[in-house]
């Protein structure tokens, strides 16, 4: 099919060749694909096989299309997935005849280097495999999923962010992002955090998947789940440590809006079994996405930051 | 009014669809009530969620305040917050049914010239914050010239804190008519005053009951209805080449595709095109716009163009239109505002990014430096510090195709780069500093509010 000049005059719109939000997004996550591709060696794409990793598959996808994706995928393994998603992962990679990194987290637990915490959740323990891996590969680019509606620290985030050879960001010192004239500039040792979702809402990601027609792991879907209360959060019963002998598993209608680790990201009660229901339910919610289901974000207010400035995603 | 912005009334998914985007930046200075507006604007279109303000209720309970301190909707960082200051632009995102915006939240205090720079780089409009009761201040003048400078399609004048005046009419037409002719002699286009309560909340997303004299749309309103122009009559077709896509697969053995997206203009299929800066010419065969074929593709469209012959390019080079292209200069003068810490010096050795090309680059010469608060020229300064604008004299390696920042913001714009440590230093802008004033309309005021 093929679009002219008159066909895309919408109502609604400012001109003719005004891009719709969506489209607008789009075209700005493409251009920072095809960036990183032409300025780095040795790029990667976190993937853990939730939406926001999906739709930046998607995009990477098309950007490069008909040739094949120039990067490879990098997933941080905490052990207590979800085994849909892990699934979905599989799958996906096998597909798009991708190459798939996994750093595991559960390895550094068996042989010691990384300690379970007390209260069972191993979010925080991701840094350590993510930033050890990429300095065993020599990754000089990590795109990740990171919105800047997220959370208030990711709203100061660039969309090319330096991590010194520690992987360490520095809010302090970041480089002014002007005009669409991205720097990528780095030294051996140091790699850049590229967040090609940086402009795009919680919204923008579900009316782009419903747009697009992207399969999504059915976690995200409403569907009859064995849950247990915990800290407010409805978390999935499993072999991770929950629930304890106080807290009771109930049988709930319930979906996923984020997709992390299972000690840690709390089902919604929800009866959205379809794309549109899911984006209506969202549009009217009165509470962020991780709000409702991250219990991470909840441990002081600076959480997500003092995260980050460690080397986390 | 109100049920535009009323997220408790679902929207069907087509209607969220259909809506723009629209980029803007706030200028503020320390005391004039720039985090109240932006705590107002999103606290009023319904932005701030429970859970977002049950935190900063809980936050500013700690902190021994009564009320929550909306401030802390957007001081994001452990540093912010403990020394009560603003690091940095954030941005921030909120929608209506109409429209989605992307807020460059430009802090006052901070390094003030390169952060609003750096907000205004990518917006289409700003909003300069004027305190009712001062008036037109030195920081205004420094705004609208930053914008001018800039090129910012549209500014918004908000005259701030009106309950302090009482409402007056006559105080705002003062203001807005001194705002107006100084940045309309900056050549600033469209200039929209408004006058607001941020702390009361008159006219930022609801009218204002006590400002009947006022005509015009709220702030919100006029953020929802400006039109963001995309006259591509005008523009110069530019494509930066970003990435060559050569599959090299059985299914598609010889494709050989030009990836970048659209800085300016449209391109066509069939029209003949030059490569710069090596002067190659070939036609246009097909416009991939991601998989979809395309007869046609514009601003600011990531898009694939494949040519009828097999002509050398790659990262780095620009296509246009044969019959429109800009001439290849090693020689650049432009206006630049300085954003690193250290001084930059006549005889710095840089590297210089312009679209997707990065050449080697010399500062040959500073003839001038801006002064802001009365637009002076101070001769020969020598360095520029941070947060200086200047006008810069650029020798580079390679011929670069310019345009002039009046013509193109995207391709008459570049980034200096300290070849040692990677460290942005300048922002660049080609050509004349601000255009040339237009002569203020002095037709009947039958326009509204809209000065």
């Amino acid at each position: 099919m093929t679009t002219t000049v008159a066909d895309v005059s919408e109502e609604g719109t400012d001109s003719p060749y005004a891009l719709s939000h969506l489209d607008a997004l789009e075209s700005e996550a493409v251009h920072i694909f095809r960036e990183v591709a032409g300025e780095f060696e040795r790029p990667v794409i976190l993937f853990s096989g939730g939406k926001d990793s999906i739709v930046m598959l998607h995009l990477a996808l098309k950007a490069f299309a008909p040739a094949p994706v120039p990067f490879s995928l990098l997933h941080v393994d905490t052990g207590h997935n979800f085994p849909e998603v892990l699934e979905y992962r599989d799958r996906t990679v096998k597909k798009h005849g991708l190459r798939l990194h996994v750093a595991s987290v559960q390895d550094y637990i068996d042989r010691g280097a990384l300690k379970e915490r007390p209260d069972g959740t191993r979010n925080p323990l991701q840094t350590v495999p993510l930033t050890e891996k990429i300095q065993a590969e020599r990754f000089d680019a990590v795109f990740g999923g990171g919105r800047r509606d997220e959370e208030k620290a990711r709203a100061k985030e660039r969309v090319f962010s330096l991590r010194d050879e520690f992987s360490q960001w520095d809010p302090r010192r970041q480089r002014p992002e002007l005009w669409n004239l991205y720097n990528g500039r780095h030294a051996p040792g140091e790699h850049v955090r590229v967040f090609p979702l940086s402009n795009w809402t919680e919204l923008d990601v579900w009316q782009y998947i419903a747009r697009e027609g992207i399969e999504l792991p059915e976690i995200y879907f409403a569907h009859e789940r064995e849950v247990f209360q915990r800290a407010g959060m409805w978390l999935t019963a499993g072999e991770w440590g929950g629930p304890k002998e106080t807290e009771t598993v109930e049988t709930r209608l319930v979906r996923y809006r984020t997709v992390g680790d299972m000690s840690c990201t709390g089902a919604v009660d929800s009866d959205a079994t379809t794309l549109d229901a899911v984006i209506t339910e969202i549009a009217a919610s009165r509470l962020t996405e991780r709000g409702a289901t991250r219990a991470d974000d909840k441990m002081s207010e600076a959480a997500m930051e003092d995260r980050k400035r460690e080397g986390y995603f | 009014m109100t049920s535009t912005t009323e997220p408790t009334v679902p929207l069907s998914v087509e209607q969220l669809s259909a809506t723009t985007l629209l980029r803007f930046a706030t200028a503020g200075s320390v005391d004039d009530g720039k985090s109240t507006l932006v705590g107002r604007l999103l606290h009023d279109s319904k932005s701030v969620l429970t859970d977002q303000l049950e935190a900063v209720e809980h936050a500013s309970r700690n902190r021994g305040q009564d009320t929550p301190d909306l401030a802390l909707l957007t001081d994001g960082l452990r540093a912010e917050r403990e020394q009560g200051i603003t690091i940095d632009v954030a941005y921030r995102y909120f929608a209506t049914a109409r429209r989605r915006f992307i807020l460059a939240d430009t802090p006052g205090h901070v390094q003030y010239t390169r952060n609003m720079v750096t907000g205004a780089s990518t917006a289409e409009l700003t909003v300069v914050l004027v305190d009712a009761r001062n008036g037109v201040v030195e920081q205004t003048r420094r705004h609208a010239a930053i914008a001018a400078l800039l090129r910012v399609p549209h500014v918004v004048l908000a005259v701030n804190k009106m309950d302090l005046v009482e409402y007056k009419e006559s105080v705002f037409a003062a203001i807005a008519e001194e705002f107006t002719a100084y940045a309309s002699e900056l050549g600033v286009p469209e200039i929209t005053a408004i006058p607001i309560s941020a702390l009361a909340g008159d006219n930022v997303v609801d009218p204002s009951a006590n400002m009947d004299w006022y005509g015009g749309p709220t702030f919100l309103e006029h953020l929802e209805t400006v039109p963001v122009s995309h006259d591509l009559t005008t523009c110069h077709a530019r494509l930066p080449v970003q990435f060559v896509i050569r599959p090299q697969t059985a299914e598609h053995p010889d494709y050989r595709g030009y990836a970048g997206q659209i800085a300016a203009g449209a391109f066509r299929v069939g029209e003949s095109v030059t490569v710069l800066p090596s002067g190659r010419t070939s036609r246009i065969s097909a416009i991939d716009l991601l998989g979809e074929p395309v007869d046609v593709a514009w601003t600011t469209q990531s898009v694939t163009v494949l040519l009828e012959d097999d002509v050398d390019i790659s990262r780095g080079d620009l296509l246009v239109p044969t019959k429109d292209a800009p001439a290849t200069t090693q020689d650049i003068e432009a206006t630049v505002c300085h954003v690193a810490d250290a001084p930059l010096t006549i005889g710095h050795r840089v590297l210089l990014k312009h679209g997707t090309r990065t050449v080697k680059a010399l500062v040959k010469d500073i003839p001038s430096r801006l002064t802001l608060d009365d637009l002076s020229l101070h001769p020969h300064p020598g360095h520029l510090d941070a947060n200086d604008i200047g006008r810069v004299k650029i020798r580079t390696a390679e011929p670069l195709p310019v345009d002039s920042y009046a013509d193109s913001r995207r391709t008459g714009s570049f980034i200096l780069i300290d070849p040692s440590d990677g460290t942005t230093l300048t922002a660049g802008m080609v050509g004349e500093s601000f255009a040339s004033p237009e002569p203020v309309k002095a037709e009947a005021d039958d326009d509204g509010w809209d000065f």
